[in-house]
């Protein structure tokens, strides 16, 4: 299983904060952050709009990372914006 | 007293000359401290600003101000620093930020400081919601503050 969570602006957009996603659903296995932003993109329009590449930010393991990056069992992934704190 | 690392993401306001006073009793061998603080402003891209909502990312915002703080230390001989931010509801004027630096002489604290801004507002995973008269916006990610920690 992997955990998803959403912040900021998206978290609103897609109406969700938080999802599990199987790490390996039939010979389609998510094995990279890449593979995993595409699979969510086809969720919808506004996933599709709001988690395109450059758009929303991602981390693995609350580390920020690039797209390049391989998933194992029990990560835990973040999408957000470009971050406006201070 | 000894130097110390200060790290607290917190509903509640600080106390200025607290924060200061904490700095300037960890030690004798420091001549500088530089202090930085962020209050919010009343006013945003031309419109009347109310308040502001701050939204983090609890696991991840701890570790990344503390990788901040240590690429500091690395950079320049520092002596304690304190970095706290806050999150939830804040009003116009209200303190966001503090971050405050010792070092033995002033340029070490003064750049140290900066350093530690810049990178918190392009890396810490916060973000904030303005309230305005015309409802409420997320704020946008300035590509001026991007190119500010990229010059470092």
């Amino acid at each position: 299983m992997l955990t998803i969570l959403f912040f900021g602006h998206l978290k609103e957009v897609l109406k969700t904060e938080s999802i599990q996603v199987d790490l390996a659903v039939n010979s389609d296995a998510i094995t990279t952050v890449s593979k995993l932003r595409n699979m969510l993109q086809s969720k919808g329009e506004m996933w599709s709009e709001y988690l395109a590449y450059g758009k929303a930010l991602v981390a693995v393991n609350q580390e920020m990372t690039s797209d390049a990056t391989v998933l194992k069992e029990g990560d835990e992934i973040a999408f957000f914006p470009p971050v406006t704190g201070g | 007293m000894s130097h110390f690392t200060h790290i607290s993401v917190q509903i509640q306001d600080f106390d200025f000359a607290h924060e200061y006073q904490k700095l300037r009793d960890s030690n004798d061998s420091d001549g500088a401290i530089v202090t930085f603080v962020g209050l919010v402003r009343d006013t945003n891209l031309q419109q009347s600003v109310s308040g502001l909502f701050l939204e983090h990312y609890p696991a991840m915002t701890d570790k990344v101000l503390n990788n901040i703080v240590e690429q500091a230390r690395d950079k320049w001989q520092l002596g304690s620093v304190s970095v706290i931010h806050r999150v939830g509801q804040l009003h116009v004027s209200d303190q966001i930020v503090f971050v405050g630096v010792t070092s033995q002489h002033r340029q070490s604290a003064y750049q140290a400081n900066e350093f530690i801004m810049d990178f918190l507002k392009t890396q810490a995973p916060f973000w904030k919601k303005e309230t305005t008269a015309q409802g409420d916006r997320w704020i946008e990610a300035k590509v001026s503050d991007l190119k500010k920690s990229a010059d470092w």
